[in-house]
């Protein structure tokens, strides 16, 4: 059905170009918001609709100025900080406990697999406010609510489950007696993992870890209940900025977290090829 | 075979060192195990402190009432036997009580956390507490305390106050469970609240239906893409999915941020609609702030969801079969529905099943662009948290949507089969 065969009738043709309109319809819906707020970003006024200079592409009509704005805003700059402060933290803490788990749970002798993997993956399970509001009753429990580290404990517990099950994906196509044989030849448990199993679920690890640092990079709820105002991340300044006073600036920020997104996915579809290159031997 | 031989007494076959193979290798298969255990360990640990703990507090919260017989400790031992049947209001000896307890709760600045507790139950409570507190170290306990109470405040006659603190005696309440799905827990037994009281019921509602429409959206939107890329060749599929994997991977409040400002009033929308006089100038629609711009917005943000599980398990369903129910005779509407779509039902699962349950969670997007009449419960939990700071209540809405999404996986491993669902 890729083309229309060659006997195809009216009906099918009618038929065919019908689905790719609807379908074209679709993807515009999918990504015409995305696409239309870059070029309003530029805007040179504080409208947020094009301009009849806009639309005739004069070059006044477009400016950097939302983009300085965002670069020397304090209040803009302190969250782009406080977002890579807590972040990669986050990322790097689900990562090394997820990683560890998740081997331990791709080995067959695990016991209560089930059971266990529910609850690792729960975080992912629960709704976000639900995780976040018992989070916040909790950590005011024991008395860490409003600090940095509750905000980073709270976001590596969300992105672990995305670590798990990326590298137990990876790892269900792991040739167990590539262990063996490394040990066999005399590494230790320590040495294999480093130069055997490490380069093989590496791919799976890394995207592990982009999925856990963009859980915590986009995250709002959760660092909004158990984070304090000096933990404000950029997605938390900008649904302040979006619930009280407007700006083009907030398109700025979302121009770049477009741009971010592109990146990560670039590495991510590089990392699937690579991995599925080694998987099956050959260049994908 | 060096390292074992068989034992010429027993016929076992022995290790190395001589202890029989078979216990051996129940070692090794222990130790195995154990090192398996001992890698999960770290994580299990730490989700059970940092996750599991804070939900099993907040469903504790939920019905934890320890604060009131904390503090009125002896009150909540005598009244149990008054009976607001005989006598409107309880005798000296828990009046007496009463004041013992609020003169230690001044004291230690606890009686105006009862009286608010209590305040959720009985409006009013609250100011009482707080101005019988300011005036308990004038009383004298020397005299009956119960003339004294009511020369204060006539309040302290009122049958009600006292119910109320009569029911709420106990360490565990379902007060605010009752609260949250609108009731009263009356002398009368447990009945509705007036009809202009309520609104946790509405709001429970509100966030189902609309889940179900998005879901039910999203469906009807992933089905025609993902089949249109499962059909196509690799090459333009891989090309038409970075369409999906775009918006999925871009910031949620990025996303947000865009419908924002294309649904406004003077947002590109209506601009291109009122240029193309599909409306009047004077006439520009009211696209945001109501129940229509949550929908929009969250269909578009959950979309992606559908999407790939949908196509995950489309790939993999060989075209010969359609292509033989054709060649058997089959109309193409027969081949699709009777071969076709029934394979896809796993993807279907799983995606709706996703969808809904993300969407009946969701806070930011209906708070952003769902004004009064789009937002969700989502709002309600998070106002009583930050806002109100009635946790209790916050607690009970926030297990009733837990035991809500739990219900839903439970139908569907009914249903479907939890194991049937995919990530991408």
């Amino acid at each position: 059905m890729a083309g229309l065969p060659p006997y195809a009738n009216l009906g099918n043709h009618l038929w065919f170009y019908t689905f790719r309109t609807i379908c074209f319809l679709i993807f515009f819906f999918l990504i015409f918001p995305i696409l239309v707020i870059i070029p309003l970003s530029f805007n040179a006024q504080q409208l947020f609709t094009f301009t009849t200079d806009m639309l005739m592409l004069k070059p006044s009509a477009y400016s950097f100025m939302h983009y300085e704005d965002f670069l020397t805003n304090s209040d803009w700059q302190r969250a782009l900080r406080n977002s890579f402060r807590i972040a990669p933290v986050a990322t790097i803490l689900s990562v090394t406990l997820g990683t560890i788990a998740a081997i331990g749970l791709s080995s067959p002798k695990m016991p209560f697999r089930k059971a266990v993997t529910a609850v690792l993956i729960s975080p992912m399970i629960v709704p976000l406010i639900i995780s976040a509001a018992g989070m916040y009753f909790f950590y005011s429990k024991i008395g860490i609510s409003g600090t940095y580290w509750a905000v980073i404990l709270a976001h590596a517990a969300l992105g672990t489950p995305f670590v798990i099950i990326t590298i137990t994906a990876t790892l269900a196509g792991f040739d167990q007696s590539l262990v063996r044989a490394a040990a066999n030849m005399g590494a230790g448990p320590i040495r294999t993992f480093f130069s055997v199993q490490m380069p093989l679920i590496l791919p799976g690890v890394i995207s592990g870890g982009l999925f856990a640092f963009i859980t915590s990079f986009d995250e709002v709820v959760v660092v909004k209940f158990v984070g304090s105002p000096a933990e404000v991340t950029l997605p938390w300044q900008m649904f302040t900025g979006l619930r009280e006073q407007i700006s083009l600036t907030i398109l700025a920020v979302a121009t770049i977290m477009v741009a971010i997104s592109i990146c990560l996915l670039i590495t991510l579809e590089i990392l699937r090829r690579r991995s599925e290159a080694m998987r099956t031997g050959r260049p994908g | 075979m060096s390292d074992q031989e068989l034992s010429p007494s027993t016929g076992l076959v022995l290790a190395a060192d001589g202890t029989p193979l078979k216990t051996k290798l129940r070692q090794a298969e222990r130790a195995q195990r154990l090192r398996a255990a001992m890698l999960v360990a770290p994580l299990l640990l730490f989700i059970l402190v940092t996750f599991v703990s804070p939900i099993f507090d907040m469903l504790y919260r939920s019905v934890d009432n320890q604060l009131v017989p904390d503090v009125l400790a002896n009150t909540s031992k005598v009244i149990g036997d008054w009976d607001a049947s005989k006598t409107d209001t309880p005798d000296e000896a828990v009046f007496r009580a009463f004041a013992e307890d609020l003169l230690v709760a001044t004291k230690a600045r606890q009686h105006t956390r009862v009286g608010s507790r209590l305040n959720y139950e009985t409006a009013g409570i609250s100011s009482l507490f707080r101005k019988t507190g300011r005036q308990i170290k004038k009383f004298d306990f020397d005299q009956p305390l119960k003339p004294q109470f009511l020369a204060m405040d006539d309040k302290w006659g009122e049958t009600e106050i006292w119910q109320t603190i009569k029911r709420f005696s106990g360490s565990l309440t379902m007060g605010y469970y009752y609260a949250a799905l609108d009731l009263k827990n009356t002398a009368d037994g447990v009945e509705m609240l007036p009809e202009n009281q309520r609104q946790y019921l509405m709001l429970f509602w509100r966030t189902l239906w609309m889940s179900m429409l998005i879901t039910g959206l999203c469906f009807s939107l992933a089905f025609p893409v993902a089949y249109l890329l499962a059909i196509l060749p690799m090459k333009s599929s891989n090309l038409l999915m970075i369409l999906v994997l775009l918006p999925f991977w871009t910031s949620l409040l990025a996303r947000t941020s865009a419908w924002k400002v294309l649904l406004q009033r003077e947002g590109v929308i209506n601009d291109t609609l009122v240029f193309l006089r599909l409306v009047p100038a004077d006439g520009r629609l009211e696209l945001i702030n109501n129940s229509f711009g949550t929908i929009v917005a969250m269909t578009h943000i959950l979309l992606p969801f559908m999407i790939m599980p949908l196509f995950s398990v489309m790939r993999t369903i060989p075209p010969s079969y359609v292509r033989a129910a054709r060649s058997l005779g089959a109309t193409e509407f027969t081949s699709f529905w009777r071969i076709y779509f029934p394979q896809t039902i796993s993807g279907i699962g799983a995606g709706c099943i996703l969808v809904f349950i993300l969407a009946i969670g969701y806070y930011i997007t209906p708070e952003l662009v769902g004004g009064r009449t789009g937002v969700f419960i989502s709002s309600r939990i998070a106002y009583h948290v930050l806002s109100s700071l009635n946790w209790g209540l916050a607690a009970a809405l926030g297990s009733l949507l837990l035991i809500g999404v739990l219900v839903v996986y439970w139908l569907y491993d009914r249903i479907v089969g939890i194991d049937n669902v995919k990530l991408g």
